[in-house]
């Protein structure tokens, strides 16, 4: 039962993260950004390690998505990349 | 090393091979896109996932979280070591999260700059503007 | 660049799986990282310290010049943000959107102009949608629970998951979110400019306070077994609260470092309406 949830987990990680950095959308990115901080603490967590993924789910997930929405709300929302 | 023992190997040690995926796809983003704020999130999935690589250091098999099961009042029970996971990767990963963040919000300080001045944020337009001063 | 990238990454890459052959075993109790240091943390933190969770013990008492350092870190980056953005080269005129709330009529004034404060007239922003009372009355009620549920994460670090980082991270996050369901100005007004950028190097203070309060008691910095005299509690104890004293400068700290980013890079340094 282990293994099976780590590797899902795992190609579910670098799905996101390959996603993140293909949309054309900025702001797709940010979202897509936020998914992927939240699975890392979804593996952090079936490791034992619930002190880094409390601090990866309030940080990565929460606040850190906060600054890469407010920074694309200022900029460009569209890239060509 | 011949076929029969290298498959095995290769197989029990699969977390390492989708870490070093993470990484180098980090990596990537990070010298190839043109895109500031693509290459910023890239940058944050290399840390993300170099923490991911230290912290599977930590995991001992038949091991419980690193909180003392006893609570306050356990103080004069032996304590075995081989009951908990290692605790200082966790610690070390701590610091670099926070710091992460706060170098974050450093970067998208500096690309709310460069966008004041140059009025986009492609890496090659922002060049051509430079070259033609 | 992208034929570099990719040759780069790929050699870096066989470097790194070529390391990986050595490794130990997926979870071995017996590999070099599980028992050079680790055991005499783990048997000794709780006749030393008296805190349950080792982590925290670790992070704030066996390593805590560490943590004192990236403290110091994250002020200078919250002090980075605001000189980059603040203090700005150019004055633009500003102009600014008023709203008469009888009517709807909107109002644009140029170069600076502003209506001083009364009931008719309502500030809003260059992108304005009518205010949702479901998302207003939804946040003000949930933003205390937020608060509280900070300062409790804060306060248990000794004995379940969380302690300073988590906990100032969760207190910041209430104030964005006001920031977000609201307007920015109503953020300002609740927690002003001056008082974040003060209480961050107060958080910094609090920490290198207690451990040069250890050093004028005679024994090194850092160490909180010299605090018994000050509380009139055993050195073990006293060691439980210098934990506790360092948290709490840690969660002041990390707590106005995130207001003070998001404030500065919502408004692009303005401070005059943000997301």
């Amino acid at each position: 039962m282990f293994w099976q949830i780590d590797l899902a987990i795992l190609t579910l990680v670098v799905v996101t993260a390959v996603a993140s950095l293909m949309v054309k959308d900025l702001l797709g990115a940010a979202i897509l950004f936020g998914a992927y901080s939240f699975l890392m603490c979804l593996l952090w967590s079936i490791m034992g390690a619930v002190d880094v993924a409390f601090t990866e789910a309030s940080v990565g997930a929460g606040v850190s998505s906060v600054f890469f929405v407010a920074a694309v709300f200022r900029t460009s929302r569209r890239t060509k990349d | 090393m011949n076929m029969a023992e290298l498959i095995p190997a290769l197989i029990a040690k699969y977390n390492y091979w989708i870490y070093i995926t993470l990484m180098m796809i980090g990596l990537y983003a990070m010298i190839a896109k043109n895109n500031l704020v693509k290459k910023i999130v890239g940058m944050n999935i290399f840390q993300t996932a170099i923490i991911l690589y230290y912290v599977s250091i930590g995991v001992k098999k038949g091991a419980t979280i690193p909180i003392s099961a006893g609570g306050h009042g356990a103080a004069h029970e032996a304590v075995h070591a081989a009951d908990y996971l290692n605790p200082l990767p966790h610690v070390l990963m701590l610091t670099a999260i926070v710091v992460g963040v706060a170098t974050l919000g450093v970067a998208l300080a500096l690309c709310l700059r460069i966008y004041n001045r140059y009025n986009t944020l492609e890496e090659d337009e922002i060049l051509a503007q430079i070259r033609k001063k | 660049m992208k034929i570099i990238g990719l040759i780069i990454t790929i050699v870096t890459g066989a470097f790194l799986v070529y390391a990986a052959a050595d490794f130990p075993a997926w979870a071995d109790p017996n590999s070099p990282a599980s028992t050079y240091l680790s055991p005499y943390f783990i048997e000794n933190s709780m006749k030393d310290t008296s805190v349950p969770n080792f982590v925290t013990s670790l992070l704030a008492d066996y390593r805590g010049f560490d943590t004192m350092f990236e403290t110091t870190v994250i002020f200078t980056a919250g002090l980075v943000c605001f000189i980059l953005l603040r203090i700005s080269g150019r004055k633009e005129p500003e102009t600014s959107h008023y709203r008469h709330v009888l009517t709807g009529v909107t109002v644009t004034l140029k170069e600076g102009r502003k209506i001083p404060a009364s009931e008719d007239f309502e500030r809003i922003d260059d992108l304005w949608t009518p205010p949702d009372l479901i998302i207003k009355t939804g946040c003000r009620l949930m933003i205390p629970f937020i608060q509280l549920f900070g300062l409790y994460v804060i306060a248990h670090g000794h004995s379940s998951p969380g302690g300073g980082f988590q906990g100032g991270v969760i207190l910041g996050a209430s104030i964005i979110l006001l920031a977000i369901s609201h307007d920015l100005r109503t953020a300002l007004e609740r927690m002003r400019e001056k008082v974040v950028a003060i209480l961050c190097p107060v958080g910094v203070a609090i920490y290198a306070g207690t451990g040069t309060l250890c050093l004028l008691l005679g024994v090194n910095f850092l160490d909180y077994s010299a605090l018994a005299s000050v509380l009139h509690v055993d050195p073990i104890a006293a060691r439980s609260h210098g934990i506790f004293m360092v948290e709490i400068g840690v969660g002041i700290a990390v707590m106005t470092t995130m207001i003070w980013i998001y404030n500065n890079i919502s408004s692009a340094g303005k401070y005059n309406q943000g997301l």
